[in-house]
């Protein structure tokens, strides 16, 4: 870890993780949902990366490059090298257009640059590779690229190299996503509540403990990050201090309330099928004074007074 | 088209906008209402619509157009309207000798890897014309529904690659809309019509989602309408774009009132 990378890092701890997710490098894995969309948020590191000065490459898989390009002005715009897998991505239309090797290739070509400075490569989306390559094929190539850095024996000085992927949780099972999540270094998870995002952001560094912190945020019209502190009070209608709560049983036509003396009976009634001791008592003494019980019966006129028992032709 | 439903959708056939792709779906309850509303509202709003029918047959959809006010017959002899009627030309298939590819060219074959020429079929319906004069706004699709093309045996991931296909096209080349119905079976184990559903709400600006009443069937109520907006052009700081209504079905009309507030109940 050079001097200046630490120095960033430590910057970067004080503005809150979600700042500083660019400077350790890797894979980042943004992963969202239909409720909680993250390509603002990817657009937003996207501004970020260029302001630093890095280069920007875009594999754009999933919106067009005027719909990605929307919302960032022209110096950041000019930063943005945006390959183009919207158009058509399977080469439907059989044109000479299509670029060779796909978005792999595209992938592998970016990081044989010969420039040394430092690279962003934004996947939109990672999900869209996903369901289009192998997911072995995807992790292996994420792996070549996020690791280039710590290649030994390279005679050029290669600067790092930042991915970030967007991942739509729901379209994957358990197992590409958990490959994906032991490759990156660092999980956003988008959430929120009541029209106030938030990302959990997992952040893995070599030889230290896992970090996890809940960031709120909202993203301004020019995609810069606006870090919040939570849900604002306002916005919660249940919590009025004005107005107090209704009680429901006060004007009810029967009563919910039990009186001393009946609760007190309640307490003390002993359930039927509960076996206390006065009940293991009263069964082994024999009750005394306990009259046998009488049958009184009037036959009615038509009422067939056979005493021969029905069964006793059942040889039982 | 259902005047409510375009209040509390904020537009009109004059000023609706353009390049959106919208998703209708609707679990355990018949979201069909909501597509006869979209191409009536599509016809009304002047636009070449192409519509492909899978579900049911085009005398179906043009006797509720009619209740709707839009007359599906003339709107084809006119040209605006291309209708694919996927129960009759899927018979054409394998009766009729055809020199290019059929739209539903995926039902012959036993491995079809895709639904490039359903999507080329969409592509020439929605071309313009240089006839010299515009006649129509803008091209839409309509799909009644998607579920279907899984059911017939293509991918999921086929028919995600045949929306995005029509949508580079359709929405950001021809600046037209979209309008897709998908089932949700709510069943977990259909794991190919999960993946559709999500895919093409995540691809979608409106999604529209129709649910029967948690409780079960009622005579007043025949459902709820959830309805989310996604991916404006602008992040907004607010993200509060989700309404849900409650409805009951008329013989014309669809009627939408606030949870709990149905005229029969109060």
């Amino acid at each position: 870890v050079t001097l200046s990378e630490g120095a960033r890092a430590g910057i970067g701890r004080e503005l809150g993780m979600l700042d500083s997710l660019l400077s350790l490098g890797g894979l980042v894995l943004l992963r969202d949902s239909v409720e909680w969309e993250g390509r603002s948020l990817l657009k937003a590191l996207v501004k970020k990366s260029a302001l630093c000065g890095e280069q920007v490459h875009i594999l754009g898989c999933e919106v067009s490059e005027e719909e990605f390009r929307e919302g960032f002005d022209s110096d950041i715009n000019n930063r943005l090298v945006y390959h183009d897998f919207f158009r058509d991505p399977l080469n439907w239309s059989k044109t000479e257009e299509a670029l060779p090797g796909g978005p792999l290739g595209a992938l592998r070509a970016i990081c044989k640059r010969t420039d040394p400075g430092p690279v962003t490569i934004a996947l939109d989306s990672l999900s869209w590779l996903l369901l289009h390559l192998p997911c072995t094929t995807l992790c292996q190539a994420l792996h070549a690229v996020s690791h280039q850095d710590a290649c030994p024996g390279d005679s050029s000085p290669v600067g790092k190299v930042s991915v970030l992927g967007l991942l739509h949780e729901e379209l994957h099972g358990p197992g590409p996503v958990g490959a994906l999540s032991s490759l990156a270094q660092t999980e956003v998870t988008l959430g929120g509540t009541k029209g106030q995002a938030s990302a959990h952001i997992l952040c893995r560094r070599p030889r230290q403990r896992p970090t996890d912190q809940t960031q709120w945020f909202s993203i301004l019209p020019d995609f810069s990050l606006d870090l919040q502190e939570g849900p604002s009070v306002e916005s919660q209608p249940y919590s009025d201090p004005h107005i107090p709560p209704v009680d429901p049983t006060t004007h009810l036509t029967f009563n919910l309330h039990l009186s001393k003396k009946e609760r007190e009976a309640k307490d003390s009634l002993i359930l039927p099928f509960q076996f206390s001791s006065e009940k293991q008592q009263a069964l082994l003494r024999p009750r005394p004074g306990q009259a046998t019980s009488h049958i009184f019966y009037e036959p009615d006129a038509y009422d067939d007074l056979d005493q021969e028992d029905p069964d006793d032709d059942l040889d039982i | 088209m259902f005047v409510e439903l375009n209040n509390l959708l904020n537009t009109t056939p004059d000023r609706a906008e353009q390049g959106k792709l919208t998703l209708l779906c609707d679990a355990k309850t018949d979201g069909s209402f909501l597509v006869h509303h979209f191409l009536s509202f599509y016809l009304k709003a002047n636009c070449k619509v192409c519509f492909v029918a899978l579900f049911q047959s085009f005398s179906h959809y043009n006797i509720v157009g009619q209740k709707l006010g839009v007359n599906l017959t003339v709107a084809r002899e006119r040209g605006q309207l291309v209708f694919l009627e996927g129960l009759k030309s899927a018979v054409d298939v394998f009766f009729q000798t055809q020199e290019e590819p059929h739209p539903l060219q995926f039902l012959r074959e036993a491995n079809a890897g895709n639904l490039k020429p359903l999507f080329e079929f969409v592509r020439e319906a929605l071309k313009p014309v240089d006839s010299g004069e515009a006649r129509w706004t803008y091209p839409v699709l309509l799909v009644d529904d998607l579920s279907v093309l899984l059911s017939l045996g293509m991918g999921a991931v086929a028919v995600l690659d045949f929306i995005h296909y029509c949508r580079a096209t359709v929405c950001w080349e021809l600046k037209g809309n979209m309008v897709i119905l998908v089932h949700d079976s709510g069943d977990v184990e259909d794991e190919e019509n999960d993946i559709l559903l999500n895919g093409v709400s995540h691809q979608s600006h409106l999604i529209l989602r129709a649910e029967g009443l948690a409780t079960g069937f009622c005579r007043d109520v025949h459902g709820q309408l959830r309805i989310l907006w996604r991916r404006p052009s602008q992040p907004t700081a607010q993200r509060d774009q989700s309404l849900t209504y409650q409805y009951k079905i008329q013989d014309k009309s669809v009627s939408f009132f606030a949870k709990g507030m149905s005229p029969a109940v109060l």
